[in-house]
């Protein structure tokens, strides 16, 4: 008997067949992954089980008992944890307040808060996360607040574990010790349903898959009797021979490196975000930075678009000391920056695709000149296109799409202001695996027509794969500089890893 | 990392320190204005525009809005004077009556808010009319009343040494105070409202009764303020259809100076009353100045708002 099963669940939205007649069950000590690409209805399953949403059809049964949860409150009560693919707490208050909002302990009729500070720290440790959770949760990363939701989840003593995505933003320790802990509820009897874009890791934690696609249900199988490449193909429609040739992208990095240094940076640093470093970009080159979580890559960014002041050092673009000390002020010099935490920064979520993508390019070009509506709708076309945005036409309001739609959605955003930089910070994260060559191979169009990049990724494949140079991060210092065939996954791996005193000297292009 | 644990409460500590300010200025200007019976005063004065505040403060740490509670106070009191001189109802139970009307006033702005997903701003400006409506088809005009009761418990007042004594409202006031910020503390009811008010979409999805908590805020701010038309009947003896008028705006006001953001999700109990005190402070210290007009109140009010929500502005995007 399956821990819980829903049946025959249907959903639609205006305009939208989200989930057509789709079947999933989960065993008690049993990973269940959801597959899918971005818009294939993995999330609005989730929200229908969890009574965000209401389906058209179908039931859910759990322990063979028919629940119709009604909001999340209701399914939380019915042993249902979930962790929703949009991070999910108050920024406002405390860590340890979030971790235990709705199930505070009491004492004498009253909030224990005592006793929370104790749970918290508990909560936290059980996640390697050295943090004070007095502190309000918006004074931490987007990955923190990641782990943070996880740590709520795992708090709640409960049946049926949900995560939508909860890894997009962890780096592999924390994804680990995220593992490890989810194998031992399996042990003690839990059933957790994970989604997630990244193969490995769907590979390494489920024992069963579901493949949907369109909304629709493709295949529920074991994932010992599948390939990826199977996967794959089963996910996307596509067959195995088209794919043999065209996945995974064969990283053809453009070589037209042009000799103008476009952008440098001399001894550019901040007290307790990097330490001072150089940086020189060139034309139509794509500089990647590696490293682990907090190693300073989207400090030392934040410092090249004007979101944060530097202490020390200058910045020169092609040749001249400029000022930048506004993001307004790095857009003029012809910089753009895609934003690690683009579920806060960036999305308009009641405009439509259309307004979304334009509004960057028309605040560049001045309001006064506004673009005609042929020339929006073309722009707009092209990118929905080449990013494969999924969308029921281009004036649905971006809030209605997948997350991973609104994420490309952002992305061609900054890409249709035509900068003449771009800081790309994890350009990827939740975008499905067909999307992620298709955006590959866009970046690398755009270097060879002159467009410089910086790419952070805490994928090490892809910032290897995409960059012509990169950058090592480790503990807020740039440790080395890897280029040609020292460029290599093992040095990278090697850098950040190790100790090293003076690592800048033992790996010399 | 210390700096921004300070930074919250930067409001509070910008309220109290221009209480402390106007009450040290008042005393110093105005001869006889330094004394313990006028501060105690600042609480039985403003009692009923504190109680009303004090709702209107959950409401805010919400996210909404009440425009009602000025009507509902001319609402219950002129109720109480029907209930109690025309209909001979005992006082205690009049007030058990006019407190569940306004529970139930509430609690249906509160569902229609929540049901049918309408702005508060509508919702309780049509309550307002609602309930200034009503209170003139209870009695067009202003109607005393006259009860052993009443006088039973206008008696009853602590006596502070020789000089000073704490009347009775002052002690609802007060009560309702601590009970407001014990809730806001060490409820889950009360957490369930900064988390609403800082994000209605998160609260839900971390399975929050947002509905129970939504419907239950309006449902305090109108029990608040029909608590404070009994307060507003029991100091004046009479009951008045037109009592109360725009003490709404006055309310917010008191929130607002008191360090609680109209966008919700940060703020206290406490605030509100530290609120409360200077707008009855600047009353005060201008009637005993005795040449200026009363209008002046509203001047330096207005001030005072724009003063602190530019505060207020600044102090957000820093954090
Ligand atoms: N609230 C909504 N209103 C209208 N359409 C919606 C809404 N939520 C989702 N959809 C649509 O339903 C479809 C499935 O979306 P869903 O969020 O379930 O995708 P997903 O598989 O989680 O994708 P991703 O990997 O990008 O997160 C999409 O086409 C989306 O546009
Ligand atoms: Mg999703």
């Amino acid at each position: 008997m399956p821990l819980l099963a829903m049946k025959n669940i249907t959903k639609t939205f205006p305009g939208v067949m989200a989930l057509d007649g789709v079947n999933f069950d989960l065993c008690s000590g049993e990973a269940h992954s959801l597959v899918g690409e971005n818009g294939a209805g993995k999330s609005t399953l989730i929200k229908v089980l969890t009574g965000v949403y209401r389906q058209d059809e179908g039931e859910i049964l759990l322990e063979d008992k028919r629940i119709q949860p009604l909001s999340p409150f209701e399914s939380q009560r019915m042993g249902v944890s979930t962790v929703y693919q949009e991070i999910n707490l108050v920024p406002e208050l405390s860590v340890e307040e979030n971790l235990f909002l709705g199930r505070q302990p009491m004492k004498l009729g009253r909030i224990d808060w005592k006793k929370i500070r104790r749970m918290a720290e508990k909560a936290l440790s059980r996640l390697n996360l050295q943090i004070d959770p007095s502190m309000p949760l918006s004074s931490f990363s987007i990955a923190t607040q990641q782990m943070i939701a996880i740590a709520r989840s795992l708090d709640i003593s409960a049946r049926v574990l949900i995560l939508d995505e909860p890894t997009s933003s962890l780096d592999h320790h924390e994804v680990e010790r995220l593992f490890s802990i989810i194998r031992k509820l399996k042990s003690e009897g839990l059933g957790v349903i994970f989604i997630s874009h990244f193969l490995d890791q769907i590979f390494e934690v489920s024992d069963r898959l579901t493949i949907l696609r369109n909304g629709q249900l493709i295949e529920t199988c074991e994932v010992s009797r599948i390939s990826r490449l199977e996967l794959v193909a089963k996910m996307t429609g596509k067959s195995i021979e088209d794919l043999k040739t065209a996945q995974p992208y064969s990283g053809k990095k453009g070589t037209n490196i042009g000799k103008r240094e476009i952008l440098k940076a001399e001894r550019l640093g901040r007290k307790k975000d990097i330490a001072p470093f150089d940086l020189q970009l060139h034309e139509g080159e794509i500089l990647g930075f590696a490293g682990l979580l907090g190693s300073g890559r989207t400090q030392a960014a934040e410092l090249l678009f004007g979101l944060k002041q530097p202490d020390t050092g200058k910045i020169k673009r092609e040749g001249v000391e400029v000022s930048i000390r506004s993001p307004q002020k790095a857009v003029q010099y012809g910089i753009g920056f895609l934003p690690e935490d683009r579920k806060t920064q960036g999305i308009f979520p009641d405009l439509s695709v259309r307004e979304n993508i334009i509004l960057a390019f028309q605040s560049k070009k001045g309001w006064w000149k506004p673009l005609s509506r042929k020339k929006q709708e073309l722009i707009t076309k092209n990118f929905i296109e080449t990013l494969q945005i999924k969308t029921a036409d281009m004036e649905k309001p971006v809030g209605q799409l997948s997350g991973g739609n609104q994420q490309k959605v952002i992305l061609a955003r900054w890409l249709a202001s035509q900068p003449e930089i771009i800081i790309l910070d994890e350009p990827t994260r939740g975008i499905d695996v067909g999307a992620k060559a298709e955006i590959e191979s866009l970046i690398h169009n755009l270097c060879s027509e002159g467009l410089s990049i910086i790419l952070i990724s805490g994928e090490l494949e892809e910032v290897e794969r995409n960059s012509h140079r990169i950058m090592v991060f480790r503990d807020k210092v740039i440790v080395s500089e890897l280029e040609g065939e020292n460029l290599n996954l093992p040095n990278i791996m090697k850098l950040i890893a190790e100790g090293e005193a003076n690592p800048r000297e033992t790996i010399q292009a | 990392m210390k700096l921004k644990i300070a930074a919250k409460n930067i409001p509070l500590l910008a309220t109290i320190s221009v209480f402390v300010l106007l009450f040290a200025g008042s005393s110093f200007f105005l001869k006889g204005f330094f004394s313990l019976q006028v501060f105690i005063n600042l609480f039985s004065e403003n009692a009923f525009l504190g109680i009303a505040a004090l709702g209107m403060t959950f409401v805010i740490l919400s996210g909404g809005i009440d425009l009602s509670v000025g009507a509902l106070i001319g609402f219950s009191s002129i109720l109480l004077s029907r209930l109690i001189m025309d209909i001979g109802i005992h006082p205690v139970i009049a007030f058990a009556i006019v407190l569940l009307s306004g529970v139930i006033l509430g609690t249906g702005m509160g569902c229609l808010i929540h049901f049918f997903n309408q702005p508060p701003f509508l919702i309780t400006l049509a309550g307002m009319f609602l309930a200034r409506g009503l209170g003139f088809v209870i009695k067009m005009e202003a109607m005393p009343v006259r009860h052993e009761f009443y006088k039973q418990i206008n008696a009853l007042s602590l006596p502070l040494g020789h000089t000073a004594f704490i009347p009775f409202t002052a002690f609802i006031f007060v009560i309702l105070a601590v009970i407001t910020w014990y809730i806001s503390l060490y409820a889950k009811f009360g957490r369930n409202i900064y988390a609403m008010g800082g994000s209605e979409q998160s609260a839900l999805l971390m399975g929050l009764p947002v509905r129970r908590t939504k419907i239950g805020v309006y449902a305090f701010s109108g029990f608040c303020a029909s608590l404070a038309g009994i307060v507003y009947s029991l100091y004046t003896f009479s009951g008045n259809p037109t009592a109360g008028t725009t003490l709404e705006l006055d309310a917010i006001a008191a929130v607002v100076i008191g360090g609680t953001p109209l966008i919700g999700g940060i703020g206290s109990p406490i605030g509100t009353v530290v609120g409360v005190l200077i707008l009855g402070v600047i009353q005060t210290s201008i009637m005993f100045q005795g040449s200026l007009s009363s209008w002046w109140t509203k001047i330096v009010i207005g001030i005072l708002l724009l003063a602190f929500i530019l505060l207020q502005n600044l102090f957000q995007r820093k954090l």
